[in-house]
């Protein structure tokens, strides 16, 4: 997918939509959109993957978290437009093959979740956290983890699980 | 293959392998072909008249179906019930609340007209086309205020905006205070939260015409009452209307009550004929949907020299918000005043509460609902106690605990503590603070200007709700049984029905791990069903620490009922007596010849073929049963947390924290342990972080999650966790529920920490949330 | 929290941005980051009906040493920031500041050209800016201009940007000799704005008297704001705890706190200037120190 793809407004009669090419766990979709569409409802109510969660309006909870370019994003704070052109990995598109990713293996195994919605936002979240720092000390998960809110576990689960799947991950 | 030992162990949850791949399903997930969209207009002033509502543009837009507002529904939708009317005398004052109001809005995001339109981002817009003329009112937001004569009166028909005084008269109070050698009086507050379940609330509904059949989608701890109250509000039969709460994102009892919304989407969905659906964002959540907690207390306590606390009198005034939500009245009530003798042998408690409406949001249950109100107090004022009697706290307390052969005991509020331990439990958790070494380090710092503090907080709770007697006497609409249905099908694999709704607690597996035990299968071979009002008869949800020891003891009852049968079957298929037979490892077997046997598949597929079963016997393998408990469950507990306070910033540094809870026995260790975590965290944030805060007009300022501060994993600590385990003697599997204990214990321990590390300053009580500038300025000035 | 609708453009090069800029001036509203317009925009506190993408220009993001200054390009994200070597090794006050600003995922996409351009007193790099003495690049059709960052905040939420006009670049004076900076913050958790934040530079010649002082506060005015008499009056002094005390001391008379129902009083904000001064200050000399 080209980087700098050009984007083009589609006039309607009715209103300004905009054509979008967007790559979600290596598929390519393709729209025409409203500028406001918020990237997170067009993941989850266009592309039909409600695995990305909302939790908040002010970009506070981190439920929307997804990959985008690389980085961990909070998909309600960007606008479907600006994805175009982009690669983006949701927690759907993490498991390859029915396989558990490790993160995923290591918050089952440490009782990493409860009600699981915050859950896809931390485990795309603690992929890019490990990508950035493979060996993380504690502090270094919490501080990395600090834009993602659990109502339920108490964090204590959710950093175990995390420095279990930065050991399993390095020893790849 | 038959596994045993299930039930204690620590088996990764069943309902983890959806939840990780973002393949649960969420309300918010679900889109019925042709759904069409509901946004609310709400009031932004907190108390006024409603002069007019113009939505002749919004009606223009092109997308927009419909507008509704009170006018639309009146004498069509009943007025919002409270499930709980508590009886008091003079009785209680129950506002008419309609869930559209017609003249006069009275909290400041109570909707005031429902938008529909065929997407969410159209409603959006069409709110801010609808003009509506209001004559705002003076408002009053706080309970204290809202009682006086000169307050602004919510409701005519509700004088001093008082809807019910509740007493509670324990012993003797009078003698008890003529016999103290000290009286120690304070006044408490324990403030307004927001209890933030990550998933706000939402409604997805459908209506067949045809059929007058209403399917609806809710984000509820308890889909069969959420049916009842709906159907009530509607004046539909009941049994034209299924509720279903899918993967449920955190409720923490703001998910219990039925609110306006949710029938106004029903409604909606009858009138259009179209799918309805409704998705609250954060600023609703937090400005419509259920607070908690907003007690002010005045507290009175009598002791005697040696530590002995004699008595307890108590006057409360719990703010109830605009109008009286599901459970809302017995929370402040009885689940608050049974518990205020505490761990300890007070012999007498008196407790006035005055249940006030104010202009701000309902408040219900909050985790904890009562207890934590009840237990803050109680375990603050123990801690006061020993201060002025230059006490060790941990010592006052061993003085004044219920010791462990006392149990049952019966205490002054009337209520029966089924079993407890508590000088076990603090002697282990002062263990494992290494307490006299904490006490030296104390000191140590004292001489060196740094303030550390400990603080110990012993708990007893209430929960288990629980004997149908018992809260139907209180007012309650309904018993708090629980249903079970265990089904063993043909192929000898089993469905656990449950009448609880969880939505985080785990009982998919901790459910499965009992009926995998009793029967000897596989935990893989039960599935546990619940949520759904088509495929379970009757239930009463999740909440008050229930589901475990309420719908577990059903489900234990209903599988022995099972085994009963089965024994019977395998009898007669191996021609012996039952006597004969022992049951081991999913197998029945001849005691003496035990390759002579059945498994448990072998009787599930016999009892469906019918021929093999004794004569009168019917076919099937199957038990209902609804169980209703003796009494409540009492889990208990000690924890212990340790604090350093940065003197010029005021700020709060947990060094440590140690928590050792029973709650009986346990079946599943690791969710033991995170319920324990995740109420820690939620009674440490109101310690110190959260705050719900209203203006004196009725502006909700926390309306936020940037500006209220629910804490992240950087302010939130480690914990030290242990457990003891005391089994409940009337419960048929000896548990006790766990789901709130955490919250309850956590708050009184950081604050008796903190109070600790400024006690040789003369410092006795701060009031919660600590934070950080309102403990510079105490320090300031010393 | 839907935002209103509005046109969409993505320009590839700062040319084509500015020309939209220049065409539709105060209806625009320029998006790098996005992480303070986009909240604004979906509370409806905000409608621009044109929104200028500027993501794709590739070229307003850079970290450049130069022989005795930094440039920074506005598109440059925090996360560069956070992690850049060159500014560890010049100026690691920068690191530092990065690091406490709003969460990770906010700081993958936040610029800082976007926060500073943003203007809100309680965004963290205009007092680190104040500090540093920096200065604020413009770009328009009608050619650049060099704001100095004391002229630049000029109110709440307002900057000295003409309407046609957006931050391109911002050039810092590297510190010579000896020389330590720190950001401190306090906040109620983890990704809040500051309840009060003081950035601090220092400069020491070989006496340990400080030829340079930077003072920046957060939260505590109508814009970041320059402690400039805590500044001067500890310029050319011995730097020890009575003259640190004393500059701190300084710094909290400069501050125009306001009372904030969740995050404080102004009495409590105005003691905290002191207290925070001090300890970035302290920090400060420590780094100078190579202690």
């Amino acid at each position: 997918m080209e980087k700098n793809t050009p984007i083009k407004p589609v006039e309607t009669q009715q209103k300004q939509l905009y054509h979008i090419k967007v790559n979600i766990n290596g598929v390519d979709y393709e729209h025409d959109v409203e500028a406001r569409l918020l990237l997170v409802h067009y993941i989850r109510d266009v592309v039909g993957l409600t695995g990305t969660h909302i939790g908040c309006d002010t970009s506070n909870c981190g439920a929307c978290t997804v990959i985008f370019n690389g980085k961990s994003v909070k998909s309600c704070t960007m606008f479907a437009v600006q994805a175009n052109g982009a690669k983006i990995l949701t927690i759907e598109g993490l498991s390859k093959n029915g396989e558990l990713h490790p993160i995923q293996r290591a918050f089952w195994e440490n009782h990493a979740l409860q009600c699981g919605y915050c859950t896809p936002g931390f485990i795309m979240q603690a992929y890019w956290l490990l990508k950035e720092n493979p060996n993380p000390k504690e502090e270094e998960i919490r501080k990395g983890i600090s834009g993602n809110l659990c109502r339920c576990t108490g964090y204590q689960n959710i950093v175990k699980a995390i420095m279990q799947a930065a050991k399993e991950l390095r020893s790849k | 293959m038959a596994v045993t030992a299930i039930f204690g162990a620590r088996v990764k949850r069943k309902e983890d392998p959806r939840l990780i791949t973002g393949k649960g399903t969420y309300v918010a997930d679900i889109t019925p072909l042709g759904c069409l969209y509901v946004a609310f207009l709400r009031s932004p002033h907190a108390h006024a008249r409603i002069k007019s509502i113009n939505a002749s543009k919004a009606l223009s837009m092109k997308g927009v179906i419909a507008v509704y507002i009170g006018q639309d529904i009146k004498g069509k939708l009943n007025p919002v019930p409270t499930g709980w009317p508590i009886a008091t005398d003079p009785p209680i004052k129950i506002p008419k609340y309609y869930p559209l109001p017609l003249d006069k809005v009275r909290f400041q995001g109570e909707p005031v007209a429902a938008v529909v339109a065929e997407n969410y981002y159209i409603a959006r817009d069409a709110l801010d086309a609808i003009e509506v003329e209001y004559e705002p009112l003076p408002t009053v937001v706080n309970q204290e205020e809202a009682v006086k004569e000169s307050a602004p009166l919510l409701y005519d028909d509700i004088p001093n905006n008082t809807s019910f005084v509740w007493e509670l008269k324990g012993g003797d109070v009078d003698s008890a205070f003529k016999e103290a050698d000290l009286i120690i009086e304070k006044r408490m507050v324990n403030h307004r939260l927001q209890p933030t379940p990550m998933e706000s609330r939402a409604v997805v509904a459908q209506y067949n015409s045809a059929t007058n059949e209403l399917t609806m989608w809710i984000t509820t701890q308890a889909p069969h009452i959420h049916r009842l109250l709906i159907s009530g509000i509607l004046n539909m039969p009941e049994n034209k209307i299924r509720v279903i709460a899918p993967d449920v994102g955190g409720g923490f009892g703001s998910k219990i009550p039925t609110y306006g919304v949710d029938a106004l989407v029903a409604f909606i969905a009858k009138e259009l004929k179209r799918p309805v659906k409704f998705v609250e964002d954060r600023r609703e959540n937090y400005l419509a949907t259920a607070h908690g907690r907003d007690h002010i207390q005045y507290v009175q306590l009598a002791a005697k020299k040696d530590g002995r606390i004699l008595g307890l009198k108590v006057t409360s005034y719990a703010n109830l918000g605009a109008y009286l939500s599901t459970a809302a009245p017995g929370v402040p009530t009885y689940l608050f005043g049974l518990m205020l003798s505490g761990a300890y042998k007070i012999k007498a408690v008196n407790c006035k509460v005055y249940g006030v409406l104010t202009n701000t949001a309902p408040v219900d249950a909050y985790r904890g609902a009562g207890r934590p109100e009840a237990t803050y107090l109680v375990e603050r004022m123990v801690d006061i106690l020993a201060q002025r009697l230059k006490m060790d706290p941990a010592e006052l307390r061993k003085i004044n605990f219920i010791k462990h052969d006392e149990f049952p005991y019966v205490v002054c509020t009337g209520i029966q503590y089924d079993s407890g331990n508590y000088e076990r439990t603090l002697e282990k958790a002062l263990q494992l603070v290494e307490y006299k070494k904490m006490r030296g380090e104390q000191a140590k710092a004292r001489a060196e200007g740094k303030l550390i503090g400990i603080g110990i907080s012993s708990y007893v709770e209430i929960c288990g709700l629980g004997p149908s007697r018992a809260v139907r006497g209180t007012g309650f609409s309904l018993g708090l049984y629980e249903s079970a249905t265990v089904r063993v099908h043909p192929s000898g694999k089993v469905t656990v029905y449950t009448g609880t709704s969880p939505h985080g607690q785990g009982e998919e597996t901790a459910f499965a791990q009992i009926v995998a035990e009793e029967f000897g299968i596989s935990i893989d071979d039960v599935e546990v069903v619940h949520g759904d009002t088509a495929m379970i008869p009757w239930g009463m949800g999740t909440y008050g620490s229930r589901t475990v020891p309420v719908g577990g003891g059903a489900i234990a009852i209903a599988a022995k009922k099972i085994i009963e049968k089965a024994k019977k079957i395998a009898a007669n298929m191996l021609e012996v007596k039952e006597e004969d037979l022992a049951f081991e490892k999913g197998r029945f077997y001849v005691k003496g010849a035990p390759s002579r046997g059945v498994s448990f598949q072998e009787v599930a597929l016999a009892s469906y073929q019918g021929e093999q079963l004794p004569a009168g016997m019917e076919p099937g393998l199957e038990a209902t049963t609804f169980y209703d408990p003796e009494n409540f469950t009492f889990p208990f507990g000690t924890h212990v947390c340790v604090v350093e306070i940065d003197k010029d910033t005021g700020q709060i540094n947990i060094l440590k924290y140690v928590a050792v809870d029973d709650c009986g026995r346990q079946i599943n260790p690791m969710i033991v342990e995170g319920q324990v975590h995740g109420g820690i965290a939620q009674g440490l944030a109101q310690a110190i972080w959260e705050e719900a805060v209203y203006d004196n007009s009725g502006n909700l300022i926390t309306a936020t999650l940037q500006d209220y501060a629910m804490p992240t994993a950087m302010e939130i600590p480690s914990f030290i966790t242990d457990s003891t385990v005391t089994p409940s003697p009337h419960n048929p599997l000896g548990v006790k529920g766990v789901g709130e204990t955490g919250t309850i214990a956590s708050t009184p321990a950081l604050v008796n920490a903190v109070v600790d590390a400024l006690s040789h300053m003369g410092i006795d009580h701060i009031d919660i949330p600590l934070k950080p500038e309102r403990i510079w300025k105490l320090l300031k000035n010393r | 929290m839907i935002p209103r609708n509005f046109v969409y453009f993505s320009p590839s090069s700062e040319k084509e941005a500015l020309e939209l800029l220049n065409e539709y001036k105060s209806d625009a509203r320029i998006l790098a980051g996005g992480m303070s317009l986009i909240p604004l925009m979906k509370m409806r506190l905000v409608s621009p009906s044109y929104l200028i993408d500027i993501n794709k220009v590739e070229s307003l993001s850079y970290i450049k040493e130069e022989k005795n200054r930094l440039r920074i390009g506005a598109l440059t994200r925090y996360y560069e920031i956070e992690k850049s070597s060159t500014l560890k090794k010049l100026l690691p006050i920068m690191n530092e500041a990065a690091t406490w600003v709003g969460d990770p995922q906010v700081r993958n996409m936040g610029t800082i050209g976007g926060s500073l351009s943003h203007a809100d007193p309680s965004g963290d790099f205009g007092s680190v800016i104040l500090a540093l003495n920096g200065q604020i690049i413009t770009s328009s059709l009608n050619g650049q201009r060099t704001i100095k960052a004391d002229d630049f905040f000029v109110d709440s939420f307002t900057t000295a940007l003409n309407a046609n006009e957006m931050l391109k670049e911002i050039v810092i004076d590297l510190p010579e000799g000896m020389n330590g900076g720190a950001y401190v913050k306090l906040e109620r958790k983890a990704g809040d704005f500051a309840i009060v934040a003081v950035a601090a530079q220092l400069s020491i010649d070989s006496k340990g008297n400080c030829n340079y002082a930077g003072i920046g506060l957060t939260s505590v005015g109508p814009t970041n704001l320059k402690a400039k008499k805590a500044e001067s009056f500890l310029l050319g002094k011995q730097l020890n705890e009575r003259t640190i005390d004393e500059t701190a001391e300084i710094a909290a008379s400069e501050a125009r706190p306001i009372d904030d129902p969740l995050r404080g009083s102004a009495e409590y904000k105005r003691a905290m200037v002191k207290v925070l001064t001090k300890r970035a200050l302290n920090l400060a000399l420590k780094r100078a120190r190579g202690v």
